[in-house]
Parts: structure tokens; sequence; C-alpha cells
């Protein structure tokens, strides 16, 4: 089959378009985000906050991650290309010895992972962390 | 309910007063996330553990709510203070209502 330059183009807009594709997907994630933090302001590169997550997942189904934020309330955990972004919150309670947690969790494919923290002053901080994943954890 | 479902935490036994300690809990569960399909197309419904808390003596430690993107046989690690001899409550809640529970007591050494 030949293409005529009518179909290259239109082959140029088709990959346009997949390209496109995931900023939809984040828009899901940013409600997740003003769910969570009822509108205000988030504090991009997070002080104060850490995600720990593998640069490389061999396995997208057992993904391990830990977050720590001392002082805060609550954490939030986003995969923003999974189907559905939310993976966890965190809220701790008077007797949590640190405000850190971890937990295993599944990424669909190589993507950002975000983790939202709620401080003690009612401020919100945010860190994300791109991992690699070579195995997608969703769907079989 | 789903079949299978064992609770496994590990607390230290003995704790100062007001010292921190590391918690340890896994449980078994398919974690089913609503997104994969069986063999005719279909979708399996969701089926998870949506909220996992930790008290101690009735206080708060932490209380996680849970989206479909935890893994199979959700495992949590996290810090607790012990200010007293008690009981650490672990409690799962099941999509299906099922509440999975169990407790580790621990003396002051």
């Amino acid at each position: 089959m030949e293409f005529s330059r009518r179909d290259t183009l239109a082959l140029g807009l088709g990959a346009a378009a997949l390209t496109v594709l995931p900023f939809q997907v984040n828009a899901a994630a940013d409600d997740f985000i003003s769910n969570f933090t009822g509108g205000a302001d988030v504090i991009e590169g997070g002080e104060g906050l850490t995600l720990t997550a593998p640069e490389i997942a061999e396995n997208g189904n057992t993904v391990p991650v830990a977050v720590e934020a001392a002082g805060a309330t609550a954490i939030m955990v986003l995969a923003m290309g999974n189907p559905v972004p939310g993976v966890a919150t965190f809220n701790f309670g008077e007797l949590a010895g640190s405000q850190s947690a971890s937990t295993r969790i599944r990424l669909a494919g190589t993507q950002d992972v975000v983790a939202v923290a709620k401080m003690a002053d009612g401020s919100f901080v945010k860190v994300g962390r791109t991992v690699k994943v070579t195995i997608g954890g969703c769907g079989g | 309910m789903a079949k299978g479902v064992k609770p496994r935490v590990k607390a230290p036994k003995k704790a100062a007063a007001g010292e921190t300690v590391t918690l340890k809990t896994l449980i078994s569960h398919k974690m089913e996330s609503g997104q994969r399909k069986n063999k005719d197309g279909s979708i399996i419904p969701r089926s998870i553990i949506n909220r996992f808390t930790c008290a101690f003596n009735g206080k708060t430690v932490i209380d996680v709510k849970m989206e479909p993107a935890i893994s199979t046989n959700p495992y949590f690690e996290f810090e607790a203070v012990v200010p007293e001899a008690g009981e650490f409550q672990f409690t799962w809640y099941d999509d299906d209502g099922s509440v999975y529970e169990t407790a580790k007591k621990v003396a002051i050494a």
C-alpha cells in the first residue's frame, strides 16, 4: 500500500491525539487532589514530605512505596497513570509514632506516583516520582 | 465474604512506656480491582478491602483509606507510640461488609 500525502497527514494527526490522551487522565487525578485539599493551594516540590519509590519496578503488581512527612495529619498517594488514580490515604491518629507508612501498590505502566500531605498547619505539599514499570499491574 | 482471608501482624510483645514501635501487617486478600476481565470478556466485579485501621486501647494510630491500586495481600508498615500496657486492635473493612479483626497485647518492659 502506498501512502498518499493525505494518508500521512491523517496518521500524524492520530499520533498527536494519542500523545494528548494522558493529559485527560491527569485531569481525573487533579479532581482527586482537590477533593483531598478542598481546593487549597498545594506547594509543589514538598518541603518535609518524602516519597520513596523504586526508579524501575519489574512487576507493576507489587511496587513498594513509602511516604513520610513529619507532623502531617494525612498523606494521600496517587498513581497518575492508573485507570483510577487513587491509591491510598493515610490518616494519622494521636498515637502514631511517626507520620510514615509503607505499602505495596499496583501500577498500570510507567508513570508518576504522587504524594500529597496535609501538614499540621493546614497547608498541603506535594511530591512526585517517576516509576518505570516493566510489566503492568492491571488487567491480565 | 472473600475466602481464605487471614490477617497477620508483627508487633513487639514488650515495649518501654512511651517507646515508638514498628508494626507490620499483612492480610491475605485477592483485592480484585474491578479492571480485570474473565475469559468471556466480562469484567470481574471489584472486591477489595477499602479501609484499614489500627488503634491502641481505643486511640487511633493510623486509618488508611484503600483504593483498588493496593496490591494483592495488602501490606502496611508504620510506627506507633506505646504509652502504657495494652492492646493493639487491627481492623480491616471489606467491600462486601465483612470486617476482619485481630489484636496484639503489649506489655511494658
